[in-house]
């Protein structure tokens, strides 16, 4: 009961964030918006029982992708004119697609049971079983994840810097 | 409405949300930050079906997805920043000619 009572609570808060996103004029309301709604995710999915993704999303976005866009913002202009005028003069064009295929989806998930039969899992996502069955068998993923993370720190310090090989 | 149901709807939902955001706002940050919204909204469908299925491959892969989208921002953004030393403006507008 109080079960469906959060996952009602989060995914009203999941999407009042995403609407602060669209309306909100500073660059900053639309970064905490983006932040409450990812919060609001990761409440969800420890309610799912997915604890390790719950963690990982308030770690990795949260914590890391969300904090870097803050510095960002902080280092912008605010007398920027993208800052005062929210819309382009796209707004019917987007709305329409938009409302378009949320109603396709939407029909389509309506329609019929999604997803198919229950495939009988039996994996455990606590932390703890979750973490030594993730390292034992997804070790050279989680491996070649650093040789991602290390080619991204290259390539940002390349747009950065590069302009001929010579500082920019 | 059953659960795997209710969160697809809201999967829906938010992607559609960041569709809008993406295509009316003028600030390349925000657009960025929309499309961020979208990637959520697609790994929400993703962990709703692992969770159902039981699947510890689904999360191990939503985590390689976490790992990819830091690293896009982490390229995303220092473009950002260039374009912002450019013209001093991220009103994606100022940069109409890129359109071809």
């Amino acid at each position: 009961m109080i079960e469906t009572a959060l996952l009602y609570l989060f995914a009203a808060a999941a999407t009042a964030g995403a609407l602060v996103m669209l309306v909100a004029r500073h660059p900053m309301r639309v970064a905490l918006g983006l932040i409450g709604t990812m919060l609001s995710l990761a409440c969800l999915y420890a309610l799912l029982g997915v604890h390790v993704i719950a963690v990982f999303q308030v770690l990795i976005y949260v914590g890391a992708v969300m904090v870097f866009m803050v510095f960002v913002i902080m280092l912008l202009d605010t007398r920027d004119p993208s800052f005062v005028t929210r819309y382009s003069r796209l707004v019917l064009p987007g709305v329409l697609t938009a409302a378009l295929i949320a109603a396709v989806l939407g029909a389509l998930l309506a329609r019929r049971h999604v997803g198919g039969p229950r495939i009988a899992g039996v994996a455990d996502f606590r932390l703890q079983p979750f973490s030594a069955r993730f390292l034992a068998e997804y070790w050279l993923h989680f491996e070649l994840t650093s040789v991602l993370l290390l080619v991204v720190v290259v390539g940002a310090i390349a747009v950065i810097r590069g302009r001929g090989g010579r500082d920019g | 409405m059953d659960r795997t149901q209710f969160l697809l709807a809201l999967s829906v939902t938010l992607f559609s949300l960041g569709l809008v955001g993406v295509v009316v706002r003028r600030n390349a940050l925000v657009m960025l930050m929309c499309m961020e919204l979208m990637v959520n909204a697609v790994v929400l469908s993703l962990v709703t079906f692992a969770a159902r299925n039981g699947s510890a491959s689904g999360a191990a892969y939503v985590f390689l997805i976490f790992v990819v989208a830091a690293a896009e921002i982490a390229i995303a953004i220092p473009i950002v920043l260039l374009l912002q030393r450019q013209r001093r403006t991220l009103d994606v507008g100022a940069y109409i000619e890129l359109g071809g």
